[in-house]
């Protein structure tokens, strides 16, 4: 198929329903041949089930899916050939060595056994594990193990390498490691297709973000202007000695306030400007300030933000 | 890609099929004594000749064996989080169930095939006949593929999946014409023993050894075809059905 063609992935009205219950609606987006793309969301977004949908897993209830040019529906065996596969929370067989892993994988892609031995050692190698090889996976560490799956995953050289949060409760070791093989890899021309719900993962990695709730995209674009987006979801939580009035704290730039309890959250795109205002107020009314935190925002925020949701 | 093609990824399925499940000792052994400790329970005390009693082993050996690894290993695998892995290979979800009936096929052919030599070098028994080569094998297929059809539900738990597969298995030993041979039966039992594959594949072994069966050879072969397409259609309907529910 044609690797001029733009678009490596191009999506269109994908729709998936499970008994009923709406796991991803009606999506379109398109992924650059070369990027770094990344799936951001909360538990239960419908990330996971795009991507199995994305990979032939699942089929959709509605919608398209073209892979380098291959409809997903009418030749999925193609479509996956040209991928490396790293899916959510999976495993190496544990009673095989790591190298026969390699093996089984590089035969299921079709390829002859000497590439096979070929691609297993250089990837072994980059990947920590070429030492040992001939162990047992299950004397692994979590961290090895998942180094183990992602050089499964790239076996056949794909174009395409999906990974399904790749560094999802690894050490930090483990997580720099694969962040910075993520990399080279696209920088050696592999596009890659990541799900994650840290936001400062997408942000290190990503070239665009697909924010996803409830099923839906909620905001699709490069990391800097998301985060730009979603500047005003900073806030202060600040405590008072004596009630108070919201109406006394509409300072400039407080884009809105909300109380809880004792605590008064103010959302601000500068908490350094609101601060200075909160303690004039403190001093001119005498109601002591018991105390002040600034928080950046959360997933939580940004998705209320960008989905425009009441908490 | 051609069908060559994904045949030979077939045979990648049934190489860690038998690496990871089969060849391994207490599966061997376990494979062996369970037909045999049924068949002395049944044996002991009754005056029965070999002749009859050895086809009896032969239809419980070859379905026990084929129909014990086969049905745990899609839900073991999911458990392991593996078989994800392996469903998103490029490889058809009818040529993993394939290579699972034959890496099934493979150990269950092992295991009657040393009971056979023991019945033949030991106890003096004639038996190979082309009838029986072809049945046990195709039987083997057979059993081997409804093994796939019990594991088609979609749950991570393999002792679900075994009880569930005992549940149908011990009633159909009783039907099939292993302890009473099928023209024995009384009627209603006997309508209900032509709708076990096993029936068929013991009557095969009885003609070969007794010289005799209920229905003839080619019957008996034509009916194992008939079941072994049967079992193999809806074992790939019913895994691509609860594909989606495995892994949600």
């Amino acid at each position: 198929m044609d690797d001029k063609q733009k678009n490596i992935i191009e999506v269109s009205d994908l729709t998936k329903y499970y008994n009923g219950f709406l796991a991803v609606d009606k999506i379109n987006f398109c992924v650059n041949r070369g990027e770094i793309f990344g799936f951001l969301g909360p538990n239960g977004a419908g990330k996971t089930t795009t991507i199995r949908m994305l990979t032939g897993i699942f089929k959709p209830t509605k919608g398209r899916i073209n892979i380098n040019a291959y409809d997903m529906e009418k030749e999925p065996l193609k479509a996956k050939q040209l991928m490396g596969i790293v899916p959510e929370m999976a495993n190496a067989y544990v009673d095989l060595s790591a190298y026969r892993n390699m093996v089984l994988i590089g035969e299921l892609y079709g390829m002859k056994r000497q590439k096979i031995e070929e691609k297993s050692e250089e990837l072994l190698k980059r990947f920590g594990l070429y030492e040992r090889r001939h162990e047992k996976v299950k004397a692994f560490s979590k961290g090895m193990k998942q180094r183990l799956i992602i050089a499964m995953g790239l076996i056949n050289d794909p174009k395409l390498l999906f990974l399904d949060e790749p560094t999802s409760g690894l050490d930090v070791e483990s997580v720099r490691l694969i962040r910075d093989l993520i990399r080279k890899f696209n920088d050696e021309g592999t596009t890659i297709i990541l799900t994650t719900h840290n936001i400062e993962e997408a942000d290190r990695l990503c070239d665009r973000v697909a924010i996803m709730n409830h099923g839906k995209i909620a905001a699709l674009d490069k990391p800097a202007r998301l985060k730009h987006l979603i500047q005003s979801t900073s806030s202060i939580e600040v405590v008072f000695d004596r009630k108070v009035d919201k109406k006394n704290l509409r300072f400039e730039k407080v884009s809105s306030i909300k109380m809880a309890g004792d605590k008064i959250r103010l959302y601000t795109e500068s908490p350094e400007d609101v601060i200075p205002s909160l303690v004039q107020y403190s001093q001119s009314s005498k109601n002591k300030i018991l105390s002040i935190n600034t928080l950046e925002p959360n997933l939580e925020d940004m998705f209320v933000k960008l989905t425009g949701e009441k908490k | 890609m051609n069908i060559t093609e994904q045949l030979r990824r077939s045979l990648t399925i049934v190489k860690k099929d038998l690496l990871i499940y089969y060849m391994k000792g207490p599966v061997v052994i376990f494979g062996l004594l369970l037909p045999a400790f049924l068949f002395i329970s049944f044996a002991i005390g009754k005056e029965l000749t070999m002749e009859f009693l050895f086809p009896s082993l032969l239809g419980m050996a070859l379905f026990f064996t084929t129909t014990s690894i086969g049905p745990v290993i899609a839900p073991w695998e999911t458990r392991m989080k593996t078989f994800e892995r392996i469903v998103s290979a490029p490889i058809p979800l009818w040529a993993i169930i394939l290579g699972d009936i034959i890496a099934s096929l493979l150990f269950g052919l092992l295991i009657v095939f040393f009971i056979i030599l023991v019945g033949v070098s030991l106890l003096g028994i004639e038996i190979i006949t082309l009838s029986l080569v072809l049945g046990t094998i195709l039987a083997a297929f057979c059993f081997s593929a409804f093994g796939l059809v019990m594991s088609a539900p979609p749950t991570d738990n393999p002792s679900s999946i075994m009880m569930l597969s005992s549940l149908i298995k011990f009633p159909l030993i009783f039907i099939s014409g292993i302890f009473i041979s099928v023209d024995k039966m009384p009627g209603g039992s006997k309508l209900v023993s032509f709708f076990s594959p096993l029936t068929y594949y013991t009557d095969i072994a009885r003609h070969s050894i007794q010289g005799s069966g209920y229905f003839s050879p080619i019957l008996d072969l034509l009916a194992l075809l008939g079941f072994t397409i049967l079992f193999f259609t809806v074992a790939i309907i019913w895994h691509k059905k609860s594909l989606t529910k495995r892994f949600s």
